[in-house]
């Protein structure tokens, strides 16, 4: 390439000033937007909030994650679903049963489950349940405003797959917390008013053995919705984990894919953590806000 | 009454005679089998408490008084737990009982106030709610009449402002608010049976005075039969009809309180009231502490389990109190005072020995002789 060209490209990528004003720049795109952007030799306007354009697709990249996110969310909301309330369930049965086999079997393969990495889990899956023995359908995603019944369909084996292989910790450390509080003085109260057997367990134990795994699940669901790479890459969901490995072993890189992906990561962990700090001062009324 | 029966089809036992006391505890032996052998918690223990009287329980930290109580609402893992004997409710036997029978009792029938309200009361719900929910257990009713009725409570219980206070949480009430709300709990079904498990413990001496005086009125107004469980002996000295006095899991004396304060037959009850302190005493004055430590119920002690920490034990002739276990037998004072003691003259040794260390007030200075006016008492009062 000629000398010429290639410090023509560095001023029009503006990579001929000093890092802190090129960062300066790009947070200002996101609250202003930027006119005039130099993306491989075309120019292109990009409205707030800007995360600069594509090299991929030659879109701004906030419209491709509009794009991509939703399939994430689906991906994300229905498995925590999964998880959350599996988890919590059989670890509330594990320690009302604490000591006995089904107690130690429950734990047990919680273990083991947890211990497979999770991409061999998926892939296994997906190329028994979904290829060979076709129990479930292909997977992916379909948006859920055009046929909800069809992106339940395909969503479903992913869903499972993140749903169990998550589970195992829930159950382990809701397990944890409930034998922990059912030592508690106020559950022995709760039995000495006649309270039955399973309403203490799910009402006054369950209540406060809760608080510490919302703390978890908060931050758990936050790097969920930031992406999930394995996941959308076995099962073929178009979302932002499978979009950021794209962007980083495509050659060139697509840096301003990257830098929205990271963002995204960044900001869901800090607001996930605060709604869960929010959300302590209603669980427990002890915490109070302010 | 007839009625209470027929609601109860799976009485195991006849129907009481309405002259039976409340509650009967007969031979009641509680063992909790742990890894290093089998506990013994409380052993052949035998009681009984009439409706609108009060039975004091007294004893040192594992001496077998909440383990004992805590079988009358059958509040012990059946897993973990092996009971023999007999604990009658209203002529219902509560050993072997099924869970689902011993719940209309819990709360209903017999009520607990558990010490230290703050551990006892869940943190998550509120005052209001938790009294609502003992009360909706046991009858159908609204939630907003179940409220109502927890703001009665707390109001017959003292709270200031108890329709306003209904919805705090525990941790926002003080600590004697809190023993108060816990009773409001207990008493929200009018329970014929309260056990209250040292209620006063953690609290303040003029609220534990409160509490006290509280509980005496409520007993008064609901004719209710009430055990009190303590290791202070002045709460039993204000509360108490009867009072019996537990060391390792057995019953060691029992008897009319008066009679049991004023002239105690057994060593370890000696030790008892040597080791309280008097208010406005002497502040210099020795306490007089029982020597030793509770003994292990794993291996108890063979003959009389306090003989290791018994001064007396040389008063007995052969070896009486190392090898064999003394029966619960009347002593010098009637039918009514039994005592668990080898002792041939146990009232003489305590107004010769033990009086003059624990109260020299009570002797005339002059003659060295007991004031009889001071340590009597009248044997109607028995």
């Amino acid at each position: 390439m000629h000398p010429a060209t290639l410090v023509s490209i560095d001023r029009q990528m503006g990579l001929d000033k000093p890092l802190v004003y090129n960062y300066g720049q790009w947070v200002k795109g996101i609250f202003v937007g930027r006119q005039n952007v130099y993306m491989d030799g075309k120019l292109y306007d990009c409205p707030a909030p800007c995360l600069g354009i594509s090299i991929t697709t030659g879109n701004p990249v906030w419209t491709d994650l509009k794009q991509k996110y939703p399939a994430t969310m689906t991906l994300a909301i229905g498995g925590a679903t999964i998880y959350l309330t599996l988890g919590v369930v059989l670890g509330a049965m594990a320690a009302r049963w604490r000591g006995t086999s089904a107690d130690r079997l429950l734990v047990g393969g919680t273990l083991l489950v947890s211990s497979v990495p999770f991409y061999i889990v998926a892939l296994l899956a997906w190329i028994y349940l979904s290829l060979t023995l076709k129990i479930f359908p292909n997977t992916g995603y379909y948006p859920i405003t055009e046929n909800p019944a069809k992106t339940v369909s395909y969503m479903m084996l992913p869903w499972l797959v993140i749903g169990l292989t998550n589970c195992t910790s829930y159950a382990r450390f809701t397990r944890g917390q409930m034998v922990e509080t059912l030592n508690e003085d106020y559950m022995r109260t709760a039995q000495a008013k006649g309270v039955k057997t399973n309403k203490v367990l799910f009402k006054h134990a369950l209540r406060a053995a809760i608080v510490p795994v919302v703390t978890i699940f908060g931050i758990d669901f936050a790097t969920l919705l930031a992406g999930t790479v394995f996941t959308e890459v076995i099962f073929s969901i178009d979302g932002i984990g499978h979009w950021g490995l794209q962007a980083t072993t495509q050659t060139p890189i697509d840096i301003n894919v990257i830098s929205a992906t990271v963002l995204v990561s960044a900001v869901l962990i800090v607001v996930a953590n605060l709604l869960v700090d929010v959300l302590y001062s209603f669980l427990d009324p002890r915490v109070s806000v302010g | 009454m007839t009625a209470h029966v027929s609601e109860r089809p799976d009485d195991m036992a006849a129907p009481a005679s309405v002259n039976d006391p409340f509650l009967v505890v007969e031979n009641l032996s509680v063992k909790f089998p742990t890894h290093d052998g089998l506990v013994s918690a409380v052993t052949d223990l035998s009681y009984t408490v009439e409706r609108g009287k009060t039975l004091g329980i007294v004893g040192e930290s594992g001496s077998g008084k909440s383990v004992s109580s805590m079988a009358v609402l059958g509040l012990h893992d059946p897993k973990h737990s092996r009971l023999s004997g007999s604990i009658r409710v209203e002529g219902f036997e509560v050993i072997g009982a099924s869970e689902d029978r011993m719940r209309k009792i819990r709360g209903n029938d017999v009520a607990m106030i558990f010490q230290d309200a703050l551990t006892a009361l869940h943190p998550f719900y509120s005052i209001g709610d938790q009294i609502a929910e003992g009360y909706r257990i046991h009858h159908k009713v609204s939630k907003a009449d179940a409220k109502k009725r927890a703001v009665e409570m707390l109001d017959r219980v003292g709270i200031p402002q108890a329709n306003r206070r209904v919805d705090d949480y525990p941790h926002q009430f003080s600590g004697g608010m809190r023993q108060r709300a816990m009773i409001a709990m207990a008493l929200v079904n009018d329970p014929q049976l309260l056990i209250a498990d040292e209620p006063t413990t953690a609290l303040d001496v003029t609220v534990q005075a409160q509490i006290l005086d509280l509980l005496q009125d409520l007993q008064r107004e609901f004719n209710s039969a009430v055990i009190i469980i303590t290791h202070d002996l002045g709460v039993v000295a204000e509360l108490a009809d009867q009072t019996m006095v537990m060391y390792a899991g057995r019953a060691v004396e029992f008897g009319a309180t008066r009679e049991i304060l004023t002239h105690p037959e057994m060593p370890y009850t000696w030790g008892l009231l040597g080791s309280i302190p008097e208010v406005g005493g002497d502040a210099n004055a020795r306490l007089i502490p029982i020597p030793g430590t509770p003994p292990s119920l794993l291996n108890p002690p063979t003959g009389c389990s306090f003989h290791p920490r018994c001064p007396h034990v040389d008063k007995v002739p052969g070896d009486l109190c190392r090898t064999t276990l003394p029966d619960l037998l009347p002593g010098e004072r009637g039918q009514n005072h039994v005592k668990r003691c080898h002792l041939a003259n146990p009232g003489d040794i305590y107004t010769e020995e033990i009086l003059p260390e624990i109260a020299p007030d009570l002797i005339d200075p002059t003659t060295g002789e007991l004031i009889p006016e001071l340590a009597a008492v009248d044997p109607n009062d028995i």
